[in-house]
């Protein structure tokens, strides 16, 4: 009653919603990079919202279901097929024992997430099974291992569920270009006017240095007067802007602290919509009301969490 | 104090322009009242040297409600109480032999002076927890006299040795387990920091005074240290 894994890719990660409520002792939170993704594929199985899942950064990947059951994928546009046939993304479809499940590179986005009925059982450390490779915490042996050929997942076998599809409305675009919202709070009232317009006025590109922890973007330097910073607690979405004037957008397993002034934050939405971009991605930032943010995040949890 | 919003659902608390000791006591209090009084919606709370970030479980609250929550709370402190959050005081052992404190002839060449004086002056304080973070169990500490700070290492190590006790400026140190670090590495402790067992995970809170005792090899052996 396994997923036995053949082609683990780049990077497959166990996630589940993060690890809350220690980052007061350095614990890093991680969870899913696109929590909008990994929403809909636990809803198109009726799973609890939290159920774990497998996150395929690129792929490509490969795995077979040793009991039948029903999984779903979202995410990344890839060419996915049960055994020969193609099935399609940001939908659910029954496996039986045996099926063999493949994932192409995506030709657009990065990570998809693969979702089984009933979810992965995988054991918690700290509440959770999110792996974070760089603090050792969870995955298969839970010392944060990223999946590898051969790792079997347990799961409880599943009555066949209707399989079913996510709105259209629903699916974002993972375009060349991308607007990214922008909550203007922590410095963001310090840095001056040049800088601002800057910001939002130029066009930045995603570097290769993308990873679970940050973004890397180059475009034209953002300058901020005082580099001599005292460190503080950092929120998902944080736009660092370090000496060198080049913005670095902290993602799901940044450092709890950092001592570099930040110009805003991406809001929520949008920050599931960058984890999916790749070098090369050009971006314009925007400024986003904080209440509106709100509530759609609000929104967006009445939503998932309805029983 | 002052509180600003940062997202849809964290906010952050500043509490003064620089880092003191009567700062860091005060903050100290503010965290662990914060965790009694609101710790059903708080997701996550980071406390480090000027500041507290506070989220909030954004499906138990809105943010205008937690953050008017946090503003009650912070009109109910009483000075008085700051007593009552009085840090905890830790020993630590540490091995300073030459094989595990990998950066003794730098330091000693950096600040002149001799390694055996260097060790007298790194055990001869109190240092402060102001903050936690970097990897989990990681604490910031300081501050180190002056005559024994030091920059960190121009290229950082790929492997900093778990349990090494290190310098960072005026700051100090311990690794809780392998990592990189570009720290200067003077010594090494035979305690584990990291306990996820444990109710509190790490052996230092927030707050905490952390003294280092020197040790000697045979000791640091037989207390489970790893050369």
């Amino acid at each position: 009653m396994t997923l036995r894994i053949k082609q683990a890719g780049a990077l497959s990660l166990i996630q589940d919603l993060g690890r809350f409520g220690y980052q007061d002792v350095g614990v890093t939170v991680g969870g899913p990079m696109d929590n909008h993704a990994f929403y809909w594929a636990n809803r198109l199985l009726d799973n609890p919202p939290n159920a774990s899942q497998i996150e395929i950064t690129m792929g490509p990947f490969a795995a077979v279901f040793e009991k039948s059951t029903t999984f779903s994928l979202c995410g990344a546009e890839v060419v996915a097929k049960l055994n020969t046939r193609i099935i399609s993304n940001w939908h659910s479809c029954v496996a039986e024992s045996g099926d063999v499940l493949s994932l192409s590179f995506p030709k657009k986005g990065l990570r998809t997430y693969l979702a089984i009925a009933g979810g992965f059982d995988v054991p918690k450390m700290l509440g959770s099974t999110s792996t974070v490779v760089r603090d050792q915490f969870g995955g298969m042996t839970q010392q944060g291992d990223k999946l590898r050929d051969g790792d079997t997942l347990p799961y409880q076998p599943n009555v066949s569920l209707f399989c079913r599809g996510a709105l259209k409305q629903f699916i974002p675009d993972y375009a060349e270009t991308i607007r990214i919202g922008v909550l203007p709070t922590y410095q963001f009232d310090q840095f001056d006017e040049k800088a601002i317009n800057t910001f939002l006025n130029e066009i930045y590109t995603v570097t290769p240095l993308i990873d679970r922890m940050g973004y890397r973007l180059e475009g034209a330097t953002i300058d901020f007067p005082d580099q001599n910073f005292i460190s503080e607690g950092i929120a998902p979405g944080s736009i660092q802007i370090p000496a060198n004037g080049q913005p670095i957008v902290l993602m799901r397993d940044r450092q709890s602290i950092g001592g570099y002034p930040k110009i805003g934050c991406v809001c929520n939405r949008d920050l599931n919509l960058l984890a999916q971009a790749t070098p090369g991605t050009k971006i314009q930032f925007f400024l986003q009301d904080l209440f509106e943010a709100e509530a759609e995040l609000q929104q967006e949890q009445h939503y998932f969490y309805r029983v | 104090m002052q509180v600003k919003l940062v997202n849809e659902n964290s906010l952050i608390i500043y509490f003064a322009e620089s880092v003191s000791i009567e700062t860091a006591d005060f903050i100290n209090y503010v965290y662990h009242r914060l965790n009694e009084d609101l710790g059903d919606v708080i997701e996550n709370i980071i406390p480090s040297y000027t500041s507290i970030l506070l989220s909030c479980h954004s499906r138990k609250i809105g943010l205008q409600a937690f953050l008017r929550l946090v503003n009650s709370a912070l009109n109910n402190l009483h000075s008085s109480q700051i007593d009552d959050f009085k840090p905890e005081q830790i020993e630590l052992p540490v091995y300073y032999g030459e094989e595990v404190a990998l950066d003794h002839e730098d330091i000693s060449q950096h600040t002149g002076i001799p390694f055996s004086e260097i060790i007298k002056l790194h055990t001869g304080e109190y240092y402060r927890v102001f903050a936690i973070g970097f990897a989990p169990g990681f604490a910031f500490l300081g501050n180190v006299p002056t005559q024994i700070a030091m920059p960190r290492k121009k290229s950082p190590r790929t492997n900093v040795p778990k349990g090494s006790v290190a310098i960072a400026d005026r700051q100090t140190a311990v690794y809780p387990n392998q990592s990189p670090g570009g720290w200067q590495i003077i010594g090494r402790t035979p305690i584990n920091l990291l306990d996820i067992t444990t109710k509190n995970l790490s052996k230092f809170s927030m707050g905490d005074q952390v003294k280092f005792k020197a040790i000697d090899k045979q000791t640091f052996l037989a207390m489970g240290g790893v050369l």
